[in-house]
């Protein structure tokens, strides 16, 4: 029932670097949008006028960039930061411009994640911290990042999923994966299983993440149960 | 020593202008426990967060130790607020930290050496009674407890002042009596002056020396709790003092008295000799009245007969045996 081709690439080990390659793509790419999201989803809190230090104009400027790079459709994004990913990894072509592209688009994604889970923490707490003569530096690496942090887990999640869903367009600049794997044997050679393989690969790995992702959030989260 | 001068404080909003206080003068004593009382929306809390700058005053001065608050840099103020304990009716403990680790903030943003700040919050936690409970998390505290760790954190850093706003308003009455007996310790035993913003006169009335009470954004009455308790003045107090009164239902129409109690002794029984010695019948509309240490305070409602002639036997009889009543107006 199943064809050659599926066949040779599962015995080839084409279908499980594809594997290992996505969910590589994705972590890595994930993780240095965070480097970028993560501060900047701070400031955009802090910075708010509900939040503990004001400043308008910071505020709508990042808001402004983060909204125009979030507005952009990812395939409209990728082909526009082509020159970028060549300036930063030399190449506009395969796995390592496809990062570049998956960090451009999720950061600003992540700092609205980061922002929104920061923006969460009870007003109450940070009123006490202030009132103890907590200084703005401290009382964000102290109170405002550690009383976020299930949540902050909980949108990193989020955000992983997604790249994971944007990775799959890594064929279309020649970067690997299960996408590739699904667009150039699946699609393009019309191997209907093939696709479907991928298909259902994609959607095991992504509930691998998430109940992962989520049982961390659970246990570290100590404001209920236990 | 808080001094307050000349506060006023107006908030902007979509709305309009709301001011919050205006023209507060005030003095809290070293070693006082100061109540402030009011309606909520009076400005109290409003009031408190301007003594730790919280809240930033449009005008006026808050000195504290003889220190212009409203003229230092920054890091000073940060300084000044760790010499200042603050706890609220939603206990505001870090959730994501134990018990334990919660009074120790404080202690880390001093730079207390590690060490002694843990030394020192297991001392604080032996004080407020929950010393079992230094690797719990906020969420597995009652209330009551919560706050308790809220106090032990508020006085980490050894400060000389603790602001409550409004810290058993969240707490049953048996709670509420226990974390005001541990305040009332807290003041004896380290001499902490302790401000106490609330809308129960109850709470007032068990642990405060002095009040302020506070109404639309002025300060009304002002003095010993004793005092105002016994006599108040303004419309304000007495609602909040004599809750009751405004319900309770005329039964015979004659003329009521307010027998004033303000530290005569409590064994002579006043109202039973009253009744013997004119032989006339009174009805008692409301009472409130408290011994300490052999002395009334308080005060009681009576209404007389109808009668012209027994009700001025009454009132010649209060003239000469109790002359601290009032005839009240109907």
């Amino acid at each position: 029932m199943f064809s050659d081709l599926l066949k040779q690439l599962v015995e080839s080990g084409i279908l499980f670097r594809a594997i290992w390659e996505t969910v590589y793509m994705t972590l890595l790419s994930t993780l240095i949008a965070y480097i970028i999201g993560l501060p900047l989803g701070v400031i955009l809190s802090v910075t708010a006028p509900s939040g503990v230090r004001p400043i308008p104009w910071l505020n709508r400027l990042l808001g402004v960039i983060v909204n125009i790079f979030r507005s952009i459709p990812f395939i409209v994004l990728m082909v526009a930061m082509l020159p970028v990913a060549k300036l930063v990894v030399g190449t506009s072509l395969g796995n390592a411009a496809m990062v570049v592209m998956l960090v451009i688009a999720a950061a600003p994604y992540i700092a609205r994640m980061v922002e929104s889970s920061i923006k969460e923490v009870n007003a109450g707490v940070i009123e006490a911290a202030q009132a103890m003569g907590t200084s703005q530096f401290r009382l964000i690496t102290r109170v405002l990042l550690p009383e976020a942090r299930p949540s902050l887990v909980v949108g990193a999640v989020i955000s992983t999923v997604t790249v994971l869903g944007y990775s799959a367009m890594a064929a279309t600049i020649g970067g690997g994966g299960l996408g590739a794997i699904a667009i150039t044997w699946g699609y393009q050679r019309s191997k209907e299983d093939i696709t479907w393989v991928c298909v259902i690969l994609i959607v095991i790995v992504v509930q691998v993440m998430q109940e992962v992702g989520m049982r961390i959030a659970r246990r570290i989260d100590k404001r209920a149960r236990q | 020593m808080i001094e307050i001068k000349a506060l006023t404080k107006t908030f902007h909003t979509r709305t309009g202008t709301l001011t919050a206080l205006d023209n507060i003068n005030l003095s809290i004593h070293d070693g006082e426990i100061f109540g402030i009382i009011g309606l909520s929306g009076a400005g109290k809390s409003t009031l408190v967060r301007c003594i730790n700058l919280l809240e930033r005053p449009d005008a006026g001065e808050v000195w504290l130790d003889g220190r212009d608050l409203m003229k230092l840099s920054n890091r000073e103020l940060l300084e000044v607020r760790r010499g200042i304990g603050m706890i609220f009716q939603s206990y505001n403990l870090l959730e994501q930290r134990t018990v334990l680790r919660n009074v120790l903030f404080p202690l880390e943003i001093s730079h207390t050496p590690r060490d002694k700040a843990r030394e020192r919050a297991k001392e604080l936690l032996e004080l407020v009674g929950l010393a079992d409970k230094a690797d719990a998390y906020p969420s597995q505290l009652s209330g009551g407890q919560k706050q308790r760790v809220a106090i032990a954190r508020a006085l980490a850093t050894q400060p000389r002042y603790l602001l409550c706003d409004e810290a058993t308003s969240a707490l049953d009455p048996n709670t509420t009596a226990s974390i005001l007996e541990l305040l009332q310790v807290i003041n004896r035993t380290m001499g902490v002056t302790i401000v106490v913003i609330t809308h129960e006169m109850a709470v007032i009335d068990k642990i405060c020396h002095r009040v302020a009470v506070i109404d639309k954004s002025h300060i009304v009455e002002m003095g010993a709790v004793n005092e105002v308790f016994a006599n108040p003045q303004s419309d304000i107090a007495r609602e909040l003092i004599l809750p009751h009164v405004k319900t309770t239902a005329s039964v015979r129409g004659g003329p009521r008295v307010r027998l004033v109690f303000n530290g005569e002794s409590s064994y002579s029984p006043v109202v039973s000799n009253l009744v013997l010695e004119c032989g006339v019948p009174v009805n008692i509309l409301f009472a409130d009245t408290k011994d300490l240490d052999g002395k009334a305070f308080g005060h009681i409602l009576l209404e007389l007969p109808d009668d012209p002639r027994q009700s001025g036997r009454v009132i010649a009889w209060l003239d000469r045996n109790h002359p601290s009543y009032s005839l009240e107006v109907q």
